[in-house]
Order: C-alpha cells, then sequence, then structure tokens
C-alpha cells in the first residue's frame, strides 16, 4: 500500500513539475513581460534595470528555480490587465467557481442516479427509452448551446430566474461569499448549475444504468432472489452496492473536468468565477493569469486523480492482490 | 446485436466452397454483413441519411444558399433583425429571419456549418496524422523514445481537450498578436485542436503496433533488411487503421464541438468568417431582446450535426468491435 502511493505520488510530482515548466516557459518568453509592465515612455535604461531587479537577466534554471519558490507560496506576479497580484484575483473568484461546480455535482448525482437505476432495472420500459434518447440529445447539445437555451427558456420568455451573475452574496469570514444564504443568490445558481451537471447527469446515467443490468445477471443476484428476498433488498442492498465502485471513481474523475468546463459555463451566465477570468486572461493575452490557472487546475486535477487512485486501492481489495 | 441468420450462413459457405461464380465488387458489398447491420439498424440508416444531407447543404453552400452573406453589395443594414417567415414583419425573402447587419440566416448556416465542418475534418485529420505518427514511432521502437510520447500523452491526458484548445490558442495569439486575425485564426484553430485530440490516436496506434510487430509478416520485412520507415508505412500502418477511423468518426463530432465552443467563447473563427459558434456568439446578445433566431437556429443546426454523426459514430465502433457481435 505505502509502496503504491509512494509510486503515484512521485508520478504525480513529476507530472506538476513538468505542468510548472510549461507554464514557466509561457510566463517568460510568451511575449516580453517587461513591455507590458512599462509603458511607452518608460526609457531603455529604466526598462533594463526593471529587468535586472525582476531578475529577468539570471540564467533560466534560477529563473526557473525562482518561479516554482514563488508559485509554491502562491505568488503568481501581477495580473497585465488588472494590475494586481494574481493571486488576489483568484482568491476573490474562487467561491463561486467551487459553490458552482458542487451545485452541480450535487445536481449530476441526485438525478443520475434515479434515473440510471430506474433504466437499470426496467430495460424495456418506455421511460428507460426516453431517458436514454434524452441522455443521447444531452451529450450531443454542446454546453454552451444548452446554456442559451435554459437562458430562452427560463429568463427571456418566462422571467422565473435570473440569467447572469450571483445574485446577492453573504461575506463568510475574511474572503470566502456564499451564495447558499440568500434567495436571490440560490435562484441565480440554479441555471447555471443545470448546464454544468448536465454532462455529468447523462454520464453517471449510462455508467449506472450499464453496470446494473451487468450485475442482475450474476449468480449472487439469482440467488438472492431465489432465496426470496424482496425486491427492494435485492435491487438496493445486493446490486446497487456493487455498481457503486466504478461510480465513485467516475465521479471523482468528472470533478476535475466539471471545474474545467466551468470556464464555458461561467462565460455563458456572467458568473463571475475563476473560468471567466481565464477566459478573458485568453483574450487579453494575460500570461500571467494563464498560467496560474494552467497551474492550479493541474494541481487539482493531480490531487484528484491521486485520490481517487488511493480511494479505489481501498474500495477494492482485488486491486491489492499480486502487488508488491 | 447483429446476428447472422441461417440463410446468411449457408450463402457465406457456399460462397467460400466455389461452387459459385466469384462476386463482383457490388453484390461483395451487398452482401458483407456489415451492411447488413447498416440496414438493420434504422436510427443508424436516418442518422447516415442526415449527415449526407448535412454534409451536402454545406459543401453545396455557395451554389444552394439563396443569399451569400459575404457579399457585401447585397446585404443591407434595412434587413437587419427580420424574423422568420411565420412571424409578423417578416420578410419572404429570408425564410429563417436576418442577423444582426441583415445577412441571412438560413445562408449563413450553410456557410457556417461548412466553416464548421472544413475546420472539424482538418483538425481530425491533423491530430489523426500526428497521432498515428507518434503511436508507430512509439510501439515500433519502443524503449524511451516510447516512454517520453506515453508520458506526455498521460500527462496531457489529465486536462481536458477544451481546456489545451484554449491555452494554445492564447498563446498562439500571444506569439502571433500582431499578425491579422482574420486570416491566421483559422490556422490556430485548427493546431489547437489537433493538438488537443492527437493522444486516443496514439494510444490505440501504439498498442496495436505493438501487437502487430511480433507478427510474422513484420518479422519477415525485418529479416529482408527493410528500413524500418518502410515496415511502419507500408506494413504495419494498413493493419492498425481499422479502429483510427472509430476514433476520426467520433472525433469528428467532438471537434466540431469544440470549434463551436471556442468560436462561442470569441476565441475561434471571427466574425468575418463565421462558423455555426460564431453565428451563435453573435446571437446570444440578442437573446435578450426577443430576437432569438440569431442564435436559436444556428444551435439546433449545431445539435443536429453533432447528433447525427455521434449517432453514426457509435453505430461503426459497435459494428466494428468483433467483442460485440
Amino acid at each position: 500500500m505505502i509502496g503504491f502511493a509512494t509510486r503515484r505520488f512521485a508520478q504525480a510530482m513529476i507530472v506538476m513539475l513538468v505542468v510548472a515548466l510549461l507554464s514557466f516557459t509561457m510566463f517568460r518568453f510568451v511575449g516580453d513581460p517587461i513591455n507590458q509592465m512599462v509603458g511607452i515612455e518608460t526609457s531603455l535604461e529604466e526598462r533594463e534595470a526593471l529587468r535586472e531587479r525582476l531578475g529577468l537577466n539570471d540564467p533560466i534554471p534560477i529563473q526557473f528555480y525562482n518561479f516554482l519558490s514563488k508559485a509554491v507560496r502562491f505568488d503568481f506576479g501581477t495580473s497585465y490587465q488588472f494590475r494586481q497580484p494574481v493571486s488576489d484575483l483568484f482568491a476573490k473568484r474562487i467561491p463561486a467557481t467551487l459553490e458552482l461546480s458542487f451545485t452541480s455535482a450535487l445536481f449530476a448525482l441526485v438525478v443520475g442516479v434515479p434515473m440510471g437505476i430506474f433504466a437499470g432495472l426496467n430495460r424495456e420500459s418506455p421511460i428507460s427509452k426516453l431517458f436514454l434518447s434524452v441522455s443521447l440529445i444531452g451529450i450531443s447539445l454542446p454546453t454552451f448551446f444548452i446554456g442559451i437555451l435554459l437562458i430562452f427558456l427560463f429568463s427571456v420568455t418566462l422571467q422565473w430566474l435570473p440569467s447572469f451573475g450571483r445574485g446577492e452574496t453573504v461575506q463568510i469570514g475574511s474572503w470566502w461569499t456564499t451564495g447558499f444564504l440568500t434567495v436571490s443568490g440560490l435562484k441565480a445558481l440554479i441555471l447555471p448549475s443545470i448546464t454544468l451537471g448536465l454532462y455529468q447527469m447523462t454520464l453517471i446515467m449510462r455508467l449506472i444504468r450499464a453496470e446494473m443490468l451487468e450485475v442482475i445477471r450474476t449468480d449472487y443476484i439469482k440467488f438472492a432472489r431465489a432465496r426470496g428476498l424482496p425486491d427492494r433488498l435485492v435491487n438496493f442492498r445486493h446490486a446497487l452496492k456493487n455498481t457503486m465502485v466504478p461510480v465513485v471513481t467516475i465521479t471523482g474523475l468528472q470533478l476535475g473536468a466539471i471545474i474545467a468546463f466551468a470556464t464555458i459555463t461561467e462565460t455563458v451566465f456572467q458568473w463571475p468565477g475563476m473560468g471567466l477570468l481565464f477566459l478573458q486572461a485568453v483574450q487579453n493575452v494575460d500570461i500571467p493569469i494563464m498560467s496560474a490557472y494552467l497551474l492550479l487546475t493541474a494541481f487539482m486535477f493531480v490531487a484528484i486523480n491521486f485520490i481517487v487512485d488511493i480511494l479505489y486501492f481501498l474500495i477494492d481489495p482485488r486491486l491489492r492482490v499480486g502487488r508488491p | 446485436m447483429p446476428t447472422v441468420s441461417n440463410e446468411e450462413a449457408k450463402a457465406a459457405v457456399q460462397d467460400r466452397s466455389g461452387v459459385e461464380a466469384a462476386p463482383g465488387r457490388i453484390t461483395r458489398m451487398v452482401d458483407n454483413d456489415f451492411f447488413h447491420a447498416f440496414l438493420r439498424s434504422k436510427i443508424t440508416v436516418i442518422a447516415a441519411c442526415g449527415t449526407l444531407t448535412l454534409f451536402l447543404l454545406a459543401f453545396l453552400a455557395p451554389w444552394i444558399a439563396p443569399h451569400d452573406p459575404f457579399d457585401l453589395a447585397s446585404i443591407s443594414i434595412m434587413d437587419a433583425r427580420v424574423p422568420p417567415v411565420w412571424m409578423d414583419y417578416s420578410d419572404p425573402r429570408f425564410v429563417l429571419g436576418t442577423d444582426d447587419q441583415g445577412r441571412d440566416l438560413l445562408s449563413g448556416i450553410f456557410y457556417g456549418m461548412r466553416i464548421s465542418l472544413i475546420v472539424g475534418f482538418c483538425s481530425v485529420v491533423a491530430a489523426a496524422v500526428i497521432g498515428i505518427t507518434l503511436g508507430l514511432v512509439a510501439g515500433y521502437m519502443g524503449g524511451r523514445i516510447d516512454a517520453i510520447i506515453m508520458r506526455i500523452a498521460d500527462v496531457q491526458l489529465t486536462f481536458p481537450a477544451i481546456l489545451i484548445a484554449l491555452l494554445i490558442d492564447g498563446i498562439a495569439h500571444g506569439i502571433f498578436g500582431s499578425l491579422d486575425r482574420n486570416v491566421f485564426a483559422f490556422y490556430i484553430l485548427i493546431v489547437a485542436l489537433a493538438l488537443s485530440f492527437w493522444v486516443q490516436y496514439a494510444r490505440t496506434v501504439r498498442s496495436s503496433t505493438m501487437v502487430e510487430k511480433s507478427k510474422e509478416y513484420v518479422q519477415a520485412a525485418r529479416v529482408i533488411g527493410l528500413p524500418s520507415v518502410i515496415i511502419m508505412a507500408r506494413h504495419i500502418l494498413p493493419n492498425v487503421m481499422g479502429p483510427v477511423m472509430v476514433i476520426a468518426t467520433i472525433n469528428l463530432a467532438l471537434a466540431i464541438v469544440t470549434e463551436a465552443t471556442l468560436s462561442f467563447l470569441g476565441v475561434g473563427m471571427p466574425p468575418t468568417q463565421p462558423s455555426l459558434g460564431t453565428l451563435i456568439a453573435i446571437g446570444n446578445d440578442f437573446l435578450y431582446s426577443g430576437e432569438w433566431w440569431i442564435a436559436i437556429f444556428p444551435g439546433v443546426a449545431l445539435a443536429l450535426l453533432v447528433l447525427n454523426v455521434n449517432l453514426l459514430g457509435d453505430w461503426l465502433r459497435d459494428a466494428l468491435n468483433p467483442k460485440l457481435r
């Protein structure tokens, strides 16, 4: 177990180093950082002095080392567009993105799991077929277009829900703002989280359906039925439990995808999160924000992958057999 | 899954026994169980017809579109934001209405679909070329080269493709910032998409190459002293192309969606050469003022295109997968 975890950890560290190198290359070589920071009237001497002060004349490995040691302390430099430290900008935006991602994941699970169980148990029922067709359409519709359709239906035509922003937020602690505590904040969450979670919902539904179909055919389920156990017990206690292992894995991995795809949803709904910040950075070639976002999401993905790997190892005893 | 009926089995046996004359090319194609499987699935036939129709509409756009949205002489700002024909204040010249500059929406969709498809095809081909080459080299050479290529693939696979495409796009605009966006957007987009999607090809090709490598025909080719490049390109490549075609079909849908998303986010095709995503982005600004058709119709066209290609790809994957027979 410890050997396995150490190996995974080493791999994760290598991935992070590679991403950091990429992020550094972007930061340092795409466009001249000095040109972005000073005005046209700055003289050559002043530019050179600034260059020296920022350490841009140091050998590249030393610059990379400095970049790394700053990144570990969440110092990603100053944004070209906002003239503010990148870490401050991110700190302001992170609560919005995390709340949105959490709500979408919850939506995907709460709706996707029951639909999947139903479709798996009643394979031939017309409702199951309807679920499957709807899920196919859900996969084929691009995220941003789902958002537009929802806005058109619920905000423009019916005027039930707001189409942009977070609504009223409440400050908790020194920097966390939450939309969970106000009515307008909760209302503002509905459309973006459905948009963001729809794909994951269909994914979870299809996965559970497929797993259920497979499990129900196994001997121990047949045996449980032969023993005369009630359907409810067989379906939920025996069958569902065994479909959960892959679902936990996929849900964990999809959490990262949700945070990444938040970029699109946040743009459609003008949700003031990290994704919107990143997109504005891409449009305005704001390299410090781009490289910081790359590092942060990479860290999130690598951490989630690592945790899921370890969890999988703990949940499924078969994996432990035959490993050193 | 399609099962072979008695008659078909008998026919197959007779074919092999050589009692009948060797069937012609067309008979063979129609007799093929691949073709049978195709005709048996109604949804697939519909999807194939739908895909074909949409492709034709897109590629024949200059000849069949009622207007030319790029001809500045024929568009008039006076015709801007005309609703579709079944609504009040419409104009019979514009079946689906017009956009904010007075361009006919139906023609715009045809042309937009054309651009979406061209970008989709080019990026799929580019991704396949990169992926197949690296996969072949990794699988055939093995050792350190293999390890390096596959580690890069692993790292990239941890990120969603859309994020990579966004990053590449941002970097490209940083490097070529001073150049004309209208000219380069198309190429930047293709490179960004190709670099985001090559991994899947590389992994598949690598694993099939490793299987093929140990087979006798490859060993024979080696023994007679053929250079590695020839062995890879002429002998192994044709035998690993099957799964590549399936991935390419499914990735075409994915590439079209990703391109549309990038264009919608404002980093893809510019408004002067609008793809479906650009059209939706333009229309999105008018959604709130009640001019819904400018965004919704291109979106529906995009959804139809992706749905049809997806259905076709799903079927192709199942039909070519011997496990599911």
